[in-house]
């Protein structure tokens, strides 16, 4: 399909090789196993393609047609037009890891620029290119961590607070570390929505990181200054896990005296893409530079003496210190990164607080809407951005299939990660929902919960 | 013209984008969580996309020309998978939607993961990694997550070849192994004698590139799972390099336990400068329960009418979930596009071609740059970039000096194991006359390299910038476009 030989030319290119056929190339192989057959189905032109996936995609519902009050961790924002236009140019979208710098400025610079403005987001000072995503960004906070203190202090106090799926990729990736426990939220009896006071007991001397979230995964807002200061007093990090969009409003975690921000990077700019390519941001203090994990650019000059941009610290890495590096990330999310990098450009400081503000108040319109609906409250004693926990009359999942056919995706069902969040449902609302919307959800809510 | 940063292109009050005023009355701002101080850009559209473009022209990508980066697998980037992915049942798509209005998704994720398992020979994908090197960490704890299973704790060794990527020692050492290193021998295969002496029962498995990074095929390839498998430890395969292998051997047939695919370099899903990849990891029959997940499964057969019912399904013994929802989708459906439009016999012929011009390009060149390893090459292959008679050039002149000829340069010092390397993989989507051009560039470069060195020492000429100073950007250490007191 995109192979370009004709076959004379492939011909010749035998001819020089000095073998008869392809196959000769590959005696190598073991002969029982080479050339298998493979069980696919004969390759399709361009236009059959097309239409077979416009027919696949067409079995989903997508937010373009239906109203969604769906986050817990991905969010339905506008994305202006210049993002995509900018992003799917070739030099950009076909370019591999800018190893040359002399024919990779363009990228270089993009991510030197995509630093920055994290750094200034999230109130630190340094942020690396990216990593896969929120989740993996936070395993590898405590994965930092962890060899911060050289594995001599075992222990991560976890808020259980941070997305559960964080949490759960967290585990995933300390499996193999000997000695590593961790505390905060799973305790018998823990209650899921204490806020961060209830962690401060569980700082001790064999703490290496406190985890928690900013707005946290029920969208509530806690100054961590406090906590900050309790961690810092045990010899811990503390590490914030955010969403970045909200941080065009809200005071960053730096503020606080965090020492490590992670956070999912999808509500700058990227789709919803059901679940992934998204953004993992990763920033931390000057001092800790030495330990991040992935890329970093930084500017020098080139033999003429002019402004140039290059890939730095590689020592960290993976392809210079093997099985010594600080992690073994390599690819990351190029793109994806640069697709924030020109949504936060195209917004910058007041389009981004602008946006921000938008979600804010419209959460709260939408709040205090469901709030008034009998059988449904808001059980938020705090503070919160554009996602707050409703208690509901029935299982939220219920809720949300019959909500489906009045053309609304409804919030997410608590009670799938946390067992004693019985019939709560978190919603999210941003600023694609328009009030005729929100009045619509209410208005829905009421009915399907009466049907 | 060096571009100015976003921040240098900033002025107080400008604004790129504008947003409706809110259609609902003003909550009150949370007290004493409102940022103060906020050091952003500022600056309108026309801005932007100026600057933007501007930057991807300081860039080359595959759309740019031949870009022979060995172990990358730069082939072409089909346009149409742009496409796909911004179809807006699959962009627009939330994660979390209940099950029935995401079946579009979760069929092609199926039939994805079937592809993957017909494709490398397994009997269980999970789509959830997130590139490759996250795929080797999903695939070294998987195997921990089997011995363990199997109250086999004294397994805490996995054997690496000092011809492997670095990832494969850091993955090793980020799942809490110890690494240890087998040679290659005078062939460039994993010598078996080395391997045999250390697997013992302390072995969890061996991490192997099959094609190697030399571009050879292991001529022991049976003999070295034999060994393993003998000692009780699994064999990973590192599927970066697949693209030699589609519709050539499988590696399930091969005997290996578990490998990740690398959607971004076989099934030509675009790098992005840097991601995001993609790194499905297939499995043997005795390790699909310890997928990482969801991943998807029929979870009710389907009627003569009724299509089936998809749905996220969490293996049994699962190592747990890798990543927060279920993979790049995005990738995914770019991927799923390839191979639907290739087929099988289009697979087989993208290998057979990707090894094709790799041959005929080493035909082209091997009397001129030593050939350490004298065999029939896969996709890739290795040559030194030094010659006694010319000692000052190193592989790294001549790498800058082809981008004088237009053309992204091949890897350089990689393999370790090669003095001077210069790592060449052309891929199948470059035609005759380009490879002739990239052949007939290297040969002149040789030329050069004797008659005038200097043209090499101070390449490249023609580039948006000259040499960078690496040494200044780690000791000056600047990492971001303002210094905090403008902040």
């Amino acid at each position: 399909m995109f192979v370009p030989h004709t076959d004379a030319e492939r011909e010749e290119m035998l001819k020089a090789i000095g073998v008869e056929r392809i196959e000769d190339l590959f005696t190598d192989v073991p002969e029982d196993y080479r050339f298998p057959y493979l069980g696919l189905p004969g390759g399709l032109t361009e236009m059959e393609i097309m239409a077979e996936l416009q027919e696949i995609a067409a079995a989903n519902s997508s937010t373009r047609e239906m109203a969604c009050f769906l986050g817990a961790g991905a969010y339905n924002h506008y994305i202006p037009a210049a993002v995509d236009a900018i992003i799917r140019r070739g030099e950009f979208l076909t370019a591999y890891t800018p190893y040359q710098p002399e024919v990779s400025q363009g990228t270089l610079q993009a991510i030197f620029e995509y630093q920055s403005m994290i750094a200034a987001l999230t109130g630190m000072e340094v942020s690396n290119a990216s990593h896969y995503d929120g989740a993996t960004a936070a395993a590898e906070a405590v994965v930092m961590a962890y060899h911060h203190f050289r594995g001599k202090r075992g222990k991560v106090v976890l808020s259980p607070g941070v997305h559960p799926q964080y949490r759960a990729v967290i585990r995933t990736y300390m499996q193999g570390y000997a000695g590593f426990q961790i505390a905060g939220d799973h305790e018998p009896g823990c209650d899921p929505l204490s806020g961060p006071e209830t962690l401060l007991p569980m700082i001790d001397a064999n703490t290496s990181l406190v985890l928690v979230q900013y707005p946290d995964f029920f969208g509530r807002l806690y100054d961590y200054t406090a906590l900050a200061q309790a961690a810092h007093e045990a010899g811990a990090l503390l590490a914030v896990a955010v969403n970045p969009l909200s941080l065009g409003l809200l005071k960053p975690p730096g503020e606080f005296g965090a020492d490590i921000v992670v956070g999912e990077g999808q509500s700058l700019g990227i789709p919803l893409s059901f679940g992934g390519p998204y953004l993992g941001l990763f920033a931390t203090r000057k001092e800790y530079v030495r330990r991040l994990a992935g890329r970093l650019v930084g500017e020098t000059v080139d033999n003429a003496g002019r402004r140039a941009y290059v890939l730095t610290l590689t020592a960290r890495e993976q392809h210079i210190r093997r099985e010594k590096a600080t992690s073994n990330i390599c690819t990351n999310q190029g793109l994806i990164a640069l697709t924030a990098t020109v949504y936060m450009s195209l917004l910058g400081k007041h389009g981004l607080r602008q946006v921000a503000e938008l979600c804010y108040h419209k959460a709260h319109y939408a709040a205090e809407k469901i709030n008034a609906i009998p059988g449904f409250s808001v059980c938020m004693d705090r503070p919160f951005f554009h996602e707050f926990v409703v208690c509901c009359p029935m299982p939220a999942s219920r809720l949300n299939d019959r909500l489906i056919d009045h053309g609304i995706i409804g919030g997410y069902d608590l009670q799938q990660d946390y067992p004693a969040l019985e019939n709560r449902m978190l919603i999210a609302v941003t600023e694609m929902n328009t009030r005729d919307e929100i009045d619509h959800l209410a208005e829905a809510l009421s009915e399907v919960s009466h049907a | 013209m060096p571009e100015p940063t976003i921040y240098e292109l900033s002025v107080e009050g400008r604004m790129g984008v504008r947003f409706p005023e809110p259609d609902v009355p003003r909550a009150p701002l949370p007290d004493g969580l409102v940022r103060e101080h906020f050091h952003f850009p500022q600056v309108s559209e026309v801005d932007v996309v100026r600057h933007f473009t501007h930057l991807s022209t300081l860039n080359y990508g595959i759309d740019s020309g031949m870009y022979p980066l060995g172990s990358c697998t730069m082939k072409y980037n089909p346009k149409v998978n742009e496409e796909a992915a911004r179809l807006p049942g699959f962009a627009f798509v939330h994660p979390l939607q209940p099950i029935d209005t995401v079946q579009g998704s979760l069929l092609l994720m199926y039939q994805l993961q079937e592809m993957l398992k017909e494709i490398g020979g397994f009997e269980g994908v999970s789509l959830q990694p997130a590139a490759g090197a996250h795929g080797e960490l999903t695939g070294v704890l998987i195997i921990r997550a089997y011995h363990c299973s199997r109250g086999d704790t004294r397994r805490t060794r996995i054997i690496i070849p000092d011809s492997a990527h670095g990832t494969n020692p850091a993955t090793s050492a980020m799942a809490g192994f110890e690494v240890v290193n087998v040679r290659t021998d005078s062939r460039g295969n994993v010598d078996l004698e080395a391997l045999r002496a250390l697997c013992d029962d302390r072995l969890a498995g061996l991490m192997l590139t099959n094609p190697n990074t030399l571009g050879l095929f292991d001529q022991n390839i049976l003999d070295v799972v034999d060994a393993v498998h003998e000692a009780g430890g699994l064999v990973y395969g590192d599927g970066a390099n697949m693209n030699a292998l589609l519709g050539i051997a499988r590696p399930g047939d091969l005997g290996i336990d578990v490998m990740h695919f690398n959607l971004h370099k076989t099934f030509s899903t675009p790098h992005g400068g840097g991601g995001p990849g993609s790194g499905p990891v297939g499995v043997s029959g005795a390790l699909v329960d310890f997928l990482p997940g969801p991943i998807v499964k029929i979870v009710e057969e389907g009627g003569e009418d009724l299509p089936p019912l998809y749905g996220l399904v969490m293996p049994e013994h699962s190592i747990g979930r890798v990543k927060s929802f279920f993979g790049h989708f995005g990738m995914m459906v770019r991927a799923f596009t390839y191979i639907a439009m290739n087929g099988a016999e289009g697979l087989r012929s993208v290998a057979e071609h990707a090894v094709l011009n790799a041959n005929y390009l080493l035909a082209r060149i091997k009397d001129v740059y030593h050939l350490p390893y004298p065999r029939t090459c896969m996709h890739e292959f290795v040559v030194e970039g030094q010659w006694k008679d010319a000692p000052d050039v190193h592989a790294l002149d001549i790498s800058k000096r082809l981008m004088d000829y237009n053309f992204h340069p091949p890897t350089n010092y990689f393999p370790l194991i090669v003095h001077e390397a210069l790592m060449i993989e052309p891929t199948e989507t470059e035609n005759k006359e380009t490879l002739d051009r990239f052949a007939d560039a290297l040969l002149k470069i040789a030329q050069e390299a004797h008659e005038d060195p200097s043209l090499l020492k101070s390449a490249p000429h023609h580039t948006p910038v000259g040499r960078v100073d690496e040494v200044k950007a780690a000791r000056d250490l600047v990492l971001c476009c303002w210094t905090p007191d403008q902040a």
